[in-house]
C-alpha cells in the first residue's frame, strides 16, 4: 500500500485514541476536584490533568492558572491546542478523508459522523452537564471508530498499521498517567486505614477505565503497587504496557510475514516487550519507578519513529 | 422566451410520452410527503456517504452537497441509440483531430481550422509535437455535454476532453435510488450504469505501454484533499481498485515513475490522471506547481508510463475550436455529424461580432476558454448595465469570445419546493476509448437548474442532478 495511505492510517487511529484518552483525564479529574479538599488533598488536580495530558508548556502559554474552565476548554474545545479533542477529531477526519479508499463504510460513518455532531458543540460546553455529554460521547465516539475498524475491516496491512496506531498511542498514554502520578504509587505511600491518596488511585485506573478490572484481578483493595502493576505488566489489562507490546509485536510481525521482510521496528519492538515481560513490580520499585516510565516513554517515542521510518516515508 | 420541450409531456401539453408513461402514472399516485420524505432521505445518505464538491472562492461552504432530484430523466432505446452513435462519432473525430494536431497537421494545411486557432491557444502544448502515444488514443475518457431541444434534437454544447468529472454522481444517483424507489424500478426494465469502473479499468490498462508488465499497474491521480473533485477521485480508486496517489506518493528515477509504498517503490505504467496539464510536472509546465511531479513528461516522453488523457487533449475542449467540430467530422471520417452543433458565432471573425454585438440582448456568450459556467452572459436574463459592461469586455478581446443562440433546452419534472414542475436539463454521457473498442455506459449525468425558468445547470451557480434511465427496449 501506499506509504502515504498507511501513515495516514496509524495517524488516524492515534487521533481517535488521543481523543478518548483525553476525555477520560478530564472525566476522572472532575470527579476528583468534586471531592471534599480533606479527601485529596491539596494539590492542583487541573493543573496535574494538564502535565499527564503532556501539553503543559503549551497550556501555561495561553493561561496563567489551571482551573476547571480554562483547562476543560484547553483540553477539550481549544482549536489553538492541536492536541485537544476538537483538533484530534478534526485531524483524524482529515486523514480519513485523505485515504477514503482504505476505510471502510462504517469506519468512514463513524469518524465522519463524529466530525458532523462536532459542530453542535461549536463555542465548547455551556454547563458540566453539557461537558458531562460531551466527554461520554467522545469515549463512545472512540468506541464506535474502535470496533468499527476491528468488525468491518479486512485483515491486511491497512488493518495492521491501524491497529499499530492504536497501541503505540495508548502505549504512550498509560505511561503518561503513571509519569505524572508515579510519587503516589510507591509502596511507602500506603497508610493504614482510609488511605488520603485512595481517591487518587480510583481516578488513575478510573482515566485507563480499569477501576473494576482492578478488584477482578486483585480481589482486594486498592494497593498502589498493585496498581502499578496493573497499569504496567498485567497482559489481561487491555491499557497496561505489556498489553499494549503484545499487540504492537503481533501486528508488526503480521506486517513482516506478508512483506517477507523483518526490520528495525519489528526488532526494536521485540526488545521493549522482552523487558516487560523480565519485569517485577519489586525490582521496578527499586530501580526507581519513575526512571522506568521515563525510559519506557522514550523507547516507545523512538519505535514510533521505527515504525514512521521503515514504512510510512 | 420560446416554450421549451418537456421530456415527458412533450411540446405545449401534448400527452405523455411513451417513455414516461409509467413514471408519469406513478407520480400521480405517489403522495406528496412521501415524496418530501424520500428526498431527505437522499441527501441524509448523500451527506452520511460524503459526496460533496468544494465551491472555489466560498471559504464556509467548503464541503457543499449537490442538491439530487429524485425524479429520475428518461431516455428511450431508439433515443438512446443516436445518442451514442453519434458521441462514437465525435469521440473518434476528436482523437484523430489530436492525432493530427500534434503530427502531420492536414486539417490546417487543408484550411479546414485556421492555425492560429491552435498555436495561440493556451491549451495546444508544443512538447507533444511529434510525441507517440499507445495505440493513438489521446482522449481516453471524454465527457461530452449534450442538450436536447425537442422530440429530435440533440445539440453538443460542449467537448470535456480534459479531465471530465461528474461520474461519480452518475453512479451513487442510481445506487440512491435503487435504495429509495425499489418499487419504480420494478415497473421499468432500466439499462445498469455500475459496470463504469470496471470499463473504465479495462480501458486504461489496454492503453498501457508495451514495456509494461501483462498486468499493468494503474494509479488515479489527484491534486489532493483540496480539489473539488476529491470526493470523486476516491471514489472511482475505491471502485477500480486501483491506488489513489498525489504528487508526493510518486517519484521519478531512470525515466521510470514509481509510487512510495510500505514495501519499498513500485513501478506504475498507467496513470489516470485528475489533474490539469498545467500542474502535471513542473519542469516541463508551471514551475510553481507542487501538486505534480518532476520528471512525469520525460518518463511520458519515454513512453514508460501512459498518462489518459494524453498531455494536450484540451485544445478539443476550446470553444472556438469547437464551432469547428462538424467541418472536423466531415474531415476525418467522411461522414456528416449525427450530433448537430449548437450555430456558434466566433467573435474573432469580425462579421460574426458585429452580429453578436448587435444581438447580445438575445444571445450566450462564453469565454472560449472558459468552463464551469464562470464568466459567461446570458442575454435575455441579464441587466442592460450587465449587457453593457459585456460589450465592452468583448471589444477588447472579441478572441476570448464566442456566442450562441439561447436555446430553449428541454425540462424534465423536477421535485421543488411548490411540488413537481418542469426544470431545464442537461446531459453528459461518459466515451471510454481503449485499444480495441469504445464504450459508453448506457445514460450519464443528467444536470437540472433547479431555478424556474433558469439554463444554468453547473452545480458551482446552483444546479442539480438527476439519475438518467436508459430503458431497455
Amino acid at each position: 500500500m501506499l506509504s502515504r495511505t498507511a501513515d495516514n492510517l496509524f495517524w488516524l487511529s492515534r487521533y481517535v485514541e488521543r481523543a478518548e484518552y483525553l476525555a477520560r483525564i478530564l472525566e476522572a479529574t472532575q470527579r476528583l476536584t468534586a471531592l471534599p479538599l480533606a479527601y485529596v488533598g491539596e494539590t492542583n488536580e487541573w493543573a496535574t490533568a494538564v502535565s499527564t495530558a503532556g501539553c503543559a508548556s503549551a497550556f501555561f502559554e495561553v493561561y496563567d492558572e489551571a482551573n476547571e474552565e480554562n483547562v476543560t476548554d484547553f483540553l477539550a474545545f481549544s482549536t489553538a491546542n492541536s492536541s485537544s479533542i476538537r483538533s484530534c477529531f478534526e485531524q483524524a477526519r482529515s486523514n480519513a478523508r485523505a485515504v477514503r479508499t482504505a476505510l471502510t463504510m462504517e469506519m468512514w460513518d463513524a469518524i465522519n459522523g463524529t466530525w458532523l455532531e462536532l459542530k453542535r458543540y461549536g463555542n465548547g460546553a455551556t454547563s458540566r452537564e453539557e461537558c458531562s455529554r460531551f466527554l461520554r460521547w467522545v469515549q463512545e465516539s472512540s468506541l464506535r471508530y474502535d470496533g468499527s475498524a476491528y468488525r468491518t475491516m479486512l485483515r491486511n496491512d491497512a488493518y495492521w498499521f491501524s491497529r499499530l496506531g492504536v497501541y503505540v498511542e495508548r502505549a504512550d498514554n498509560t505511561a503518561r498517567i503513571l509519569d505524572v502520578k508515579y510519587h503516589l504509587l510507591l509502596p511507602d505511600n500506603e497508610r493504614i486505614g482510609g488511605p488520603l491518596d485512595y481517591f487518587q488511585w480510583a481516578a488513575i485506573l478510573r482515566s485507563v477505565s480499569a477501576l473494576t478490572a482492578y478488584h477482578w484481578v486483585y480481589r482486594e483493595s486498592l494497593k498502589p503497587w498493585q496498581v502499578a502493576d496493573l497499569l504496567i505488566l498485567k497482559d489481561e489489562m487491555p491499557r497496561s504496557l505489556a498489553s499494549c507490546y503484545e499487540n504492537i509485536v503481533r501486528y508488526l510481525d503480521a506486517i513482516a510475514g506478508a512483506y517477507g521482510r523483518q526490520g528495525p521496528a519489528q526488532r526494536q519492538a521485540r526488545g521493549i516487550r522482552t523487558r516487560l515481560q523480565n519485569s517485577r513490580m519489586d525490582g521496578i520499585f527499586q530501580r526507581g519507578l519513575h526512571e522506568y516510565i521515563g525510559e519506557f516513554i522514550t523507547e516507545n517515542n523512538r519505535l514510533g519513529g521505527a515504525i514512521t521510518q521503515q514504512f510510512l516515508l | 422566451m420560446v416554450v421549451a420541450f418537456d421530456e415527458m409531456k412533450g411540446l405545449n401539453g401534448g400527452g405523455v410520452r411513451p417513455a414516461y408513461a409509467e413514471l408519469n402514472r406513478w407520480l400521480s399516485e405517489v403522495p406528496r410527503d412521501v415524496l418530501d420524505y424520500r428526498r431527505k432521505e437522499a441527501e441524509l445518505l448523500f451527506r452520511r456517504i460524503g459526496i460533496t464538491f468544494a465551491v472555489y472562492g466560498e471559504a464556509e461552504a467548503q464541503e457543499r452537497l449537490i442538491p439530487f432530484d429524485v425524479i429520475p430523466r428518461i431516455l428511450s432505446a431508439a433515443e438512446w441509440r443516436i445518442v451514442e452513435t453519434g458521441l462514437k462519432q465525435r469521440v473518434k473525430a476528436i482523437n484523430l483531430f489530436i492525432k493530427d494536431i500534434y503530427n502531420a497537421r492536414e486539417i490546417l494545411r487543408a484550411g479546414v481550422v485556421p492555425a492560429d486557432l491552435i498555436f495561440r491557444n493556451p491549451a495546444f502544448r508544443p512538447e507533444m509535437s511529434g510525441q507517440k502515444v499507445p495505440h493513438d488514443i489521446y482522449v481516453h475518457v471524454a465527457g461530452i455535454d449534450i442538450v436536447r431541444v425537442d422530440a429530435e434534437t440533440f445539440y453538443v454544447l460542449e467537448d470535456n476532453a480534459r479531465t471530465p468529472s461528474g461520474v461519480s454522481y452518475m453512479l451513487e444517483n442510481r445506487e440512491i435510488m435503487l435504495r429509495l424507489f425499489p418499487e419504480l424500478f420494478s415497473r421499468h426494465r432500466i439499462a445498469p450504469v455500475e459496470n463504469y469502473p470496471d470499463e473504465l479499468l479495462a480501458t486504461l490498462k489496454s492503453v498501457a505501454p508495451s514495456s509494461s508488465s501483462s498486468d499493468p499497474t494503474v494509479v488515479l491521480l489527484t491534486p489532493g484533499v483540496y480539489n473539488s473533485a476529491y470526493y470523486e477521485h476516491s471514489f472511482l480508486a475505491d471502485k477500480l481498485g486501483v491506488e489513489l496517489v498525489e504528487g508526493r506518493d510518486l517519484f521519478v528515477k531512470d525515466d521510470i515513475v514509481f509510487m512510495r509504498t510500505t514495501q519499498g517503490p513500485q513501478r506504475i505504467d498507467v496513470i489516470y490522471r485528475r489533474i490539469d496539464d498545467d500542474y502535471l510536472d513542473p519542469l516541463t509546465f508551471r514551475p510553481d506547481s507542487s501538486l505534480g511531479l518532476p520528471g512525469m513528461m520525460s518518463a511520458y516522453q519515454a513512453g514508460n508510463v501512459t498518462l489518459a488523457n494524453a498531455v494536450g487533449t484540451g485544445i478539443a475542449d476550446d470553444k472556438a475550436v469547437y464551432s469547428f467540430m462538424p467541418q472536423i467530422v466531415k474531415f476525418y471520417l467522411g461522414e456528416e455529424p449525427i450530433l448537430k452543433n449548437v450555430p456558434t458565432w466566433r467573435c474573432r471573425e469580425e462579421d460574426h461580432l458585429a452580429h453578436v454585438l448587435d444581438n447580445l440582448h438575445e444571445l450566450v456568450v462564453k469565454e472560449v476558454h472558459g468552463s464551469g459556467g464562470y464568466g459567461m452572459l446570458i442575454g435575455p436574463m441579464a441587466s442592460k448595465v450587465a449587457i453593457e459592461q459585456f460589450r465592452a469586455k468583448l471589444k477588447t478581446a472579441p478572441k476570448n469570445f464566442i456566442a450562441q443562440p439561447t436555446l430553449s433546452l428541454s425540462t424534465c419534472p423536477t421535485c421543488v419546493d411548490e411540488g413537481v414542475a418542469p426544470r431545464h436539463v442537461d446531459l453528459r454521457p461518459f466515451v471510454l476509448t481503449g485499444r480495441e473498442r469504445t464504450c459508453i455506459v448506457p445514460g450519464g449525468l443528467t444536470r437540472v437548474a433547479l431555478k424556474d425558468g433558469s439554463l444554468v445547470v453547473n452545480s458551482s451557480q446552483g444546479g442539480g442532478t438527476k439519475d438518467t434511465w436508459v430503458l431497455d427496449e
